[in-house]
C-alpha cells in the first residue's frame, strides 16, 4: 500500500493545528511553516502525479479495512491532476497573500488556509461518497473563515449568505446520500457503481431521485445556473487571495460531477440513461450566458471577475455534458486553464482595487502606481478568461467546441462564440475606463495612500500567467495526458476492480480468531 | 411507523424551507437547524426502521438493525452543530457591525447594485 496517497490530506491536517496552537502570536513563524507545508504539498503531489501516470488506480485502505467496509482513498490520473493543480495554485496564492500582507489583516489566515487545502485534497482523493461529504464540510468551514478574513460589515453579511446557502447545500447532500444508501446499501463509489449496474427495474425511480439530488449539490458547488446566486457576492466580497483560492472550489463541484457521473452513474446506465447530459447541457449554456452578461454589466472589477468565473464554469460544464472522451478531456484542459486564469484575474483585480481605493469599474479615477504594468497584467488575465488567442483559454475553447461537434452544434457554438465576444467587450470597457481614462483625470495628490513594494505579489501574478503560457506551449502533451485520463474515466472497470479487489479477503480479526 | 416518521421528516423539511426563505438571519438559522433535524431523521431511516433489534453481532439475535446510518447520523449531527455555531457567530458579527439582522445585502455604499439572491 502506497502511504504517500494520504500525505496531501495528512500534511495540512497536522500543520494547521500546529500553527494555531503553537505559533498563533508569531506571524513570521506561521508564514515559514505554512509556506514550507504548501511547498512540500507541491512536491508530494508532483510525486503522486508521476506515480499515477501509468494509469493504474492505486487504492489506500484507511485502517486497512477492505472496501466497501472501510473508507478508501483512490489515486488515479484525475485525482492526481486535481491535487497537483490545487497545490500549485495554493502556493502562488499564499505567496501573494504574504507579499501583499493580506495574511496579517486578520488572525489565523495560514491555519485556515491549510485546513482548506486538507478539505480540497481530501475531496479529490476520496473514493467514498460520505467521506466526500465530510471533506466538503472541511473545505467549507475553512472557507467560511477565510471569506470573512479581514472583517468588515459587508464582508460579514456576504459571509452569512454564503454559509446559509452552503448549509442548505450540505443538507441536500445528506438527503441525497441517505437516498443513495437506502437504494443501494453502500456509500463506496465503486461499490455504488456495481450495485447500480445490477439494480432491479423497480428501484430505478428512487435511484434517479438520488442521482438528481446529488447533481444539484454539485451544481451548487460548481455555480451552475440556477444555483449560482451565492457566487458573485461571495467572490466579490472575499479578500483577493481568498477569491483566487476559491477558483479551485467551483472546480471541486465540476470534479465531483465528472467523477460520480462517469463512475457510479455512467452514461449507459439503464435507470438513468442520458438524463444527466440532457439536464446539464441547457444549464451549462445558460450559465455561460449569465456569466457573460454579468461580465458586461458588472459595476465592480471584483464582481466582474466573479461573473467571468461563472462563465468559465458554463464552458466547462458544456464539455462535461457531452460525457464523451473528447468532451471530458476538453473539460479537464479547460478546468486547469480556468483555475489558473481565474486566480490570476482575481489577484490583478485585488492589486488594482487596493491601489485605486475603489472597486467601481464605471468611473475614472487617477492612475494607480505602475498603471501600465497592472493594465498589461489585467489585459493578459482578461484575454485568458475570455478565451482569446494566444493563451490557453483559446485552446481550451477550441477543444470544447471540437468536442461538441454534431447534433445541437449550432446552439452550443453560437453560445460559446457570442459569450466570448460579450466577455471581451465587458473586459475591454472596464479596462479602458480603469486604466486609460485614468490619465484624463487629475493625477493623485502627494501623500496619498503609501504604496508598498509588492514585488512578491507581482511575481506570483506573473507566475500564474506563465503557467497559462506553459499550458499553451505544452498543450499537446497535456491534452494527451488528459485524454488518457478521460478514457480511464469512461472505462471505470479498472477503478472498480482496484477498490473492490480485497472484498472476499478475510479480515485481520478473523485471521486472529483462527 | 413509516408513515409517522415520513410525515415528521416532511413537516420539518417544509417548515425549514419556509423559514430559510425569511428575510432576517434569526428565522433563517432556525430554519437551517430544522432542516438538519429533518435530514438526521431521514438518514437514520435510510437503513430501514427496525424495533428492538441490536446493531452489533449478538449470538442470540433474531435480526439486526443497520448500524451504518447511525454512524452517519452521528457525523452529520457533529458537523451540522459546528456549522450552526459558525453561522450564529457570523450573523451576530454582522448584526453588531451593521445594527440590523437583515440577510440581504441592501445597498452597501461602495458596491452599488443588489447582489442576486438572498439565500
Amino acid at each position: 500500500m502506497n502511504h504517500w496517497i494520504i500525505a496531501p490530506v495528512l500534511l495540512p491536517a497536522l500543520l494547521a493545528p500546529l500553527i494555531v496552537l503553537s505559533m498563533r502570536h508569531d506571524l513570521t513563524l506561521q508564514r515559514v511553516f505554512s509556506l514550507a507545508g504548501t511547498g512540500a504539498l507541491v512536491a508530494i503531489s508532483a510525486g503522486l502525479l508521476w506515480q499515477s501516470a501509468d494509469g493504474v488506480p492505486q487504492v489506500y485502505f484507511l485502517g486497512d479495512w477492505p472496501a466497501p467496509f472501510g473508507i478508501v482513498l483512490v489515486l488515479d490520473r484525475l485525482a492526481a491532476v486535481m491535487v497537483m493543480l490545487t497545490a500549485l495554485l495554493a502556493l502562488a496564492v499564499q505567496l501573494y497573500a504574504v507579499g501583499t500582507g493580506w495574511d496579517a489583516r486578520g488572525r489565523h489566515f495560514h491555519a485556515l488556509f491549510q485546513f482548506q487545502l486538507m478539505g480540497i485534497c481530501g475531496a479529490f482523493l476520496t473514493g467514498d461518497a460520505f467521506n466526500l461529504f465530510v471533506f466538503f464540510e472541511v473545505l467549507l468551514i475553512a472557507s467560511y473563515g477565510l471569506m470573512i478574513h479581514g472583517g468588515g460589515a459587508d464582508r460579514l453579511r456576504a459571509g452569512v449568505q454564503y454559509i446559509a446557502y452552503n448549509l442548505v447545500g450540505s443538507t441536500l447532500f445528506l438527503f441525497a446520500l441517505g437516498t443513495v444508501y437506502a437504494v443501494t446499501g453502500t456509500l463506496n463509489m465503486a461499490d455504488i457503481a456495481v450495485r447500480v449496474a445490477e439494480m432491479p427495474e423497480g428501484d430505478a425511480a428512487i435511484l434517479r431521485v438520488a442521482a438528481i439530488l446529488l447533481i444539484l449539490v454539485f451544481a451548487i458547488k460548481g455555480a451552475l445556473v440556477p444555483l449560482q446566486f451565492w457566487l458573485p457576492a461571495t467572490y466579490a466580497m472575499a479578500p483577493g487571495p481568498v477569491a483566487a483560492l476559491f477558483a479551485i472550489m467551483t472546480k471541486v463541484g465540476a470534479y465531483a460531477i465528472i467523477r460520480i457521473y462517469t463512475l457510479a452513474f455512467p452514461p449507459g446506465t439503464a435507470a438513468t440513461g442520458t438524463m444527466f447530459a440532457d439536464l446539464l447541457m441547457p444549464a451549462a449554456l445558460v450559465t455561460l450566458a449569465v456569466g457573460a452578461v454579468g461580465v458586461l454589466g458588472a459595476t465592480g472589477l471584483a464582481r466582474q471577475a466573479a461573473f467571468a468565473g461563472i462563465a468559465s464554469m458554463g464552458t466547462l460544464f458544456v464539455a462535461v455534458a457531452t460525457f464523451s472522451p473528447e468532451g471530458i478531456a476538453a473539460a479537464l484542459y479547460y478546468l486547469v486553464h480556468s483555475t489558473l486564469a481565474g486566480a490570476a484575474l482575481f489577484l490583478v483585480v485585488d492589486l488594482v482595487v487596493a491601489r485605486r481605493g475603489s472597486d467601481t469599474a464605471g468611473s475614472a479615477l487617477p492612475p494607480v502606481a505602475q498603471n501600465g504594468l497592472l493594465a498589461a497584467l489585467f489585459f493578459a488575465a482578461a484575454i485568458a478568461m475570455a478565451g482569446m488567442p494566444p493563451v490557453s483559454g483559446f485552446v481550451g475553447k477550441l477543444l470544447v467546441m471540437d468536442a461538441t461537434r454534431g447534433e445541437g452544434m449550432a446552439l452550443v457554438w453560437t453560445t460559446i462564440l457570442v459569450t466570448s465576444f460579450l466577455m471581451i467587450l465587458g473586459f475591454a470597457r472596464a479596462g479602458s475606463t480603469v486604466f486609460w481614462k485614468a490619465h484624463a483625470s487629475a493625477p493623485a495628490e502627494e501623500g496619498g495612500p503609501a504604496h508598498r513594494p509588492e514585488g512578491l505579489a507581482l511575481t506570483m501574478i506573473f507566475a500564474l500567467i506563465a503557467g497559462l503560457v506553459a499550458l499553451t506551449v505544452a498543450a499537446g502533451p497535456v491534452h494527451g495526458f488528459l485524454s488518457d485520463t478521460a478514457a480511464d474515466l469512461l472505462a471505470p472497470q479498472a477503478y472498480i476492480d482496484a477498490v473492490l479487489a480485497r472484498m472476499g479477503e478475510p479480515s485481520d480479526a478473523e485471521l486472529k480468531g483462527k | 411507523m413509516e408513515a409517522l416518521v415520513a410525515s415528521a421528516i416532511g413537516l420539518m423539511t417544509a417548515s425549514g424551507i419556509y423559514l430559510i426563505l425569511r428575510k432576517r438571519t434569526f428565522p433563517v438559522i432556525v430554519g437551517l437547524a430544522m432542516l438538519t433535524y429533518a435530514v438526521n431523521v431521514f438518514l437514520f431511516a435510510s437503513g430501514r426502521l427496525a424495533l428492538n433489534l441490536p446493531p452489533v453481532i449478538l449470538p442470540e439475535a433474531a435480526g439486526y438493525t443497520d448500524p451504518l446510518p447511525q454512524a452517519l447520523v452521528l457525523t452529520a449531527i457533529v458537523i451540522s452543530f459546528g456549522m450552526t455555531a459558525v453561522i450564529v457567530m457570523m450573523a451576530l458579527g454582522a448584526f453588531l457591525e451593521r445594527g440590523d439582522d437583515r440577510i440581504d445585502m441592501g445597498d452597501p455604499p461602495e458596491a452599488p447594485g443588489r447582489p442576486e439572491g438572498g439565500a
